[in-house]
């Protein structure tokens, strides 16, 4: 348990003379920026809430218990097909210390279903079109005892959407958007999904609608014209991916598919609480002599580190998140209870919009763990997931400007993203109105057999990928009115359609052309996560 | 990297000049270091957690202002600060005969050029306050360690006081003390003078006086910016003129925003009459047209330049500010 007792929630500063240079991710590495005084404001994270005393207890308990739905005991019976779908390498970021959540639940169902003489059990990561999880990440989600138990007789495995025996088409909705789910989940007699909600985004019916799918079903959502609609898409009320997840998740439980959903909500721990990254979480006034010690230690040493090795050192963190709530049973009446659990950990109220938004970018994103964070996912972590973590309506005004901070080196993992390194060269080269893009190559990247066959067979992110990555950044692109990114390769950078700056200071100056002279500036101090709520 | 290869460049660029004395040229590079690699600044709108740190605000003096220690920097004050004091800034006083009328603790509010100012002015403050004051130093600067803390609250009687903002705890302190029937010497402008020119006032000794009923005795301190100003590291010998002002009461009907603009018009005319004569400041000050110490709000060469213009004309050489050689 976090040894804080009174957890701090979410700040607005005011930038004044005697507001120290604030913190700005820089991939795998940081810069510290001194922001004009008296137009800038930064928003600060809550600090970590309080983690559950005894969380294994807490999941035996909401088993037990679990909302509008009879407890999962009851709905296990010896001969019946039970599948455990629980959510991929995508979550949580970066991937936390050991016990993982999954672990902890999918065991819990395990000990359940072994009392009660379940034997046909199958556990699916439910990666939709992302990559396979490799072995080492499946035992960590998992657990060795799982692992060991289930992976060498074929019963714990990785989705597969492109298995044509595998996927089973239960339908359309009312609107016209067709369903298809894992045959698995369609035959068991029970699913259950274990979930983590890192943002307000996961979870639900996307949880087993898109989890659990495939291309013939994720185009209806995953598209430019749903994520211009999405206001945003991290908001579930207004969002229409989250509107058309629903309805899907309506056909298939009107198909007689029974989902017994397991949500889970963890804390803003990212960088622990002590250790050599706890900095990371503090206000920089609040930076001890050893605080200041580890950050200068930290970045003299990657200094001297090769990109390789900088990337290895920090994607070998394990964040210490603690689990703040779990909540079993039926999906709508559970992911209410979790979305207000996240909503208490993220939301932050901010009275207004800004002209200039600034971010700085860390080194993950949810499509790079364990690799590289290549143009394109620079591009949808700050357009897609930073830019849409408000509520009410954007940070920035429309027409305004957004600055990161990253490298954005040309540089791609091949293994696991190759339609990315040929979407870049190719598309890209083209055009970035991802209207046109859409209408012009996703059908052919989808339908690659090559693409479909690294996907199946190898660790690569599906052909289609890319698009969606693109259109995520559909609602910011059309909302902004320039994007900068400081410190980024100037040719990557140009690539993308953005603007290349020296410095912050640069791209302050360049942000002038849009929005005037003296602009008001918000400073998004994320991570750890943050949701401005914007009024 | 970026930190590392910058404070090198910054080295290299600053140590290579021929006309900053040595001390100076390895003290400046650790004095202009920025966060992280020294202590950060706190936001004004920001409070700290309670944390049990013993500097800054927090920092005890009371062992100060015990007899021993009383007994200690009086004797520090009269055998070495005096004299030292005599030696390197040769200092005129004036006006101190405004202050016979005056009974009881006071607050002394002087301008700010240099660390001088401080043992300049216990060296020339009329015996009854001498032994009997404390000084309001910047508790981020001269508290920030135990060590300079201990030395600042032992040898100048110093009080950690919050320049940032008028703090509860600041100001609960000074009022405390005043009670205790100790004088209070206060810099309302926070800080040193970056470029030669005052600041504008801080309301901290207007408040502090309004809520003590204490008057406040204007100061005017010149000449030792050109001992030892910002930015230089040893001092070198000039005159100075320490000009007292009549005590000053915060009005019955009178805030203290307006008792704070009082409080600086009042130095301002002290500042006048040490480089004129009474007189001429005293007409100027009927006519309105007392210069402001803040100096022209133009251009930062151009004030430097208007600064040359304002030195004194007590017969001594001047030294031009700029173009040098």
């Amino acid at each position: 348990m976090s040894p804080r007792k009174a957890p701090r929630p979410g700040l607005v500063l005011d930038v004044d003379a005697s507001t120290p240079p604030v913190l700005f991710h820089h991939g795998e590495s940081f810069k510290m920026e001194k922001l004009p005084v008296g137009r800038s404001r930064i928003i600060y994270p809550a600090e970590p809430l309080r983690g559950l005393e005894n969380p294994n207890q807490a999941i035996i308990d909401a088993l037990d218990n679990p909302i509008d739905a009879d407890p999962l005991r009851a709905q296990l019976f010896p001969d019946m097909k039970l599948t455990i779908a629980f959510d991929d390498i995508s979550l949580p970021l970066p991937p936390m210390r050991k016990p993982d959540v999954r672990q902890r639940i999918i065991e819990a169902v395990l000990d359940i279903a072994a009392e009660v003489g379940v034997d046909d059990v199958h556990i699916i990561a439910a990666l939709a079109l992302h990559r396979r999880m490799t072995e080492a990440e499946l035992r960590h989600a998992v657990g060795d005892r799982v692992y060991d138990a289930f992976a060498p007789s074929g019963r714990l495995y990785n989705h597969d959407a492109e298995d044509p025996d595998g996927m089973t088409h239960l339908g359309e909705t009312l609107h016209g958007e067709e369903v298809q789910i894992s045959k698995r989940a369609v035959d068991s007699d029970l699913t259950v999904y274990v979930n983590i909600n890192l943002v307000s985004m996961d979870g639900g019916h996307k949880s087993t609608a898109t989890g659990l799918s495939g291309y013939t079903a994720l185009r209806h959502h995953h598209n430019v014209d749903t994520m211009r609609k999405s206001t945003s898409f991290m908001d579930q009320e207004n969002s229409e991916l989250h509107t058309k997840n629903w309805r899907q998740g309506d056909v298939i439980r009107n198909a007689g598919v029974k989902i017994f959903q397991i949500e889970t909500t963890i804390n803003n721990n990212t960088f622990g609480e002590t250790g050599p990254l706890s900095m990371l979480q503090k206000r920089e006034w609040e930076w001890t002599g050893r605080d200041r010690a580890k950050f200068l230690a930290l970045q003299g040493g990657l200094s001297y580190m090769t990109p390789s090795a900088r990337r290895k050192a920090f994607h070998n963190w394990k964040a210490p998140y603690e689990l703040t709530s779990v909540q079993a049973g039926e999906i709508e009446a559970v992911h209410k209870v979790t979305t207000a659990n996240t909503y208490a950990q993220h939301l932050v109220p901010v009275e207004g919009q800004t002209d200039i938004m600034t971010m700085g970018l860390p080194y993950i994103s949810p499509y790079n763990v364990n690799s590289v964070m290549n143009p394109i996912l620079v591009a949808v972590l700050g357009l897609g997931y930073f830019f849409n973590l408000y509520k009410g309506k954007p940070l920035v005004r429309k027409g305004g400007v957004l600055i990161m901070s990253h490298p954005t080196p040309w540089d791609f993992n091949p293994v696991h993203h190759p339609s990315y390194i040929d979407f870049f060269e190719q598309v890209l080269a083209e055009t970035t109105d991802p209207i046109e893009i859409e209408k012009k190559y996703e059908k052919q990247y989808a339908e690659d057999e090559w693409y479909r066959h690294l996907y199946r067979t190898s660790y690569a992110y599906h052909g289609v990928h890319p698009f969606y990555m693109w259109y995520w950044c559909a609602h910011a692109l059309e909302h902004l009115g320039q994007t900068i990114i400081v410190g980024g390769e100037p040719k990557a950078v140009r690539r993308l359609g953005f603007r290349p700056a020296s410095t912050l200071q640069d791209a302050l100056e360049m942000a002038t052309d849009t929005v005037g002279p003296q602009p008001t500036i918000t400073h998004y101090h994320n991570p750890p996560m943050l949701m401005a709520d914007v009024k | 990297m970026g930190y590392v290869s910058n404070y090198r460049t910054w080295v290299a660029k600053n140590l290579a000049g021929t006309d900053v004395p040595l001390v100076g040229k390895l003290r400046r590079p650790l004095q202009a270091l920025p966060f992280p690699y020294t202590a950060p600044t706190v936001p004004q709108s920001v409070e700290l957690p309670d944390c049990p740190t013993k500097t800054g605000t927090n920092f005890p003096t009371d062992w100060a202002r015990s007899e021993p220690a009383r007994m200690t920097r009086a004797v520090l004050i009269d055998t070495m600060v005096k004299p030292v004091m005599a030696g390197l800034a040769q200092p005129t006083k004036r006006g101190a005969d405004r202050l016979s009328e005056l009974d009881g603790p006071a607050i002394f509010a002087a301008n700010h050029h240099s660390h001088l100012d401080t043992p300049l002015l216990l060296s020339a403050l009329p015996t009854p306050w001498r032994h009997n004051v404390v000084i309001g130093a910047a508790a981020d600067y001269f508290f920030g360690t135990r060590v300079t803390g201990a030395l600042s609250a032992l040898v100048i009687g110093a009080i950690p006081i919050d320049r940032t903002k008028v703090s509860r705890s600041s100001t609960d302190l000074a009022r405390d003390l005043i009670s205790e029937g100790w004088s209070l010497v206060v810099f309302p402008e926070g800080g040193r003078s970056p470029d030669g020119w005052g600041q504008p006032f801080r309301g901290g000794a207007a408040f502090i006086a309004e809520r003590t009923n204490t008057p406040v005795v204007p100061v005017h301190i010149e000449g030792t910016g050109r001992i030892l100003g910002k930015g230089n590291s040893l001092p070198s010998p000039s005159r100075t003129t320490i000009t007292f002002g009549e005590p000053m009461a915060c009005g019955e009907d009178e805030d203290v925003r307006s008792f704070n603009d009082r409080i600086e018009a009042r130095v301002a005319e002290l500042a006048d009459e040490a480089m004129t004569d009474w007189w001429q400041a005293k007409k100027r000050s009927h006519e309105g047209t007392t210069p402001e110490l803040t100096g022209p709000q133009t251009a930062s060469w151009r004030r430097i330049w208007a600064l040359d213009d304002e030195r004194p004309s007590l017969g001594r050489s001047r030294k031009k500010v700029w173009p040098k050689g």
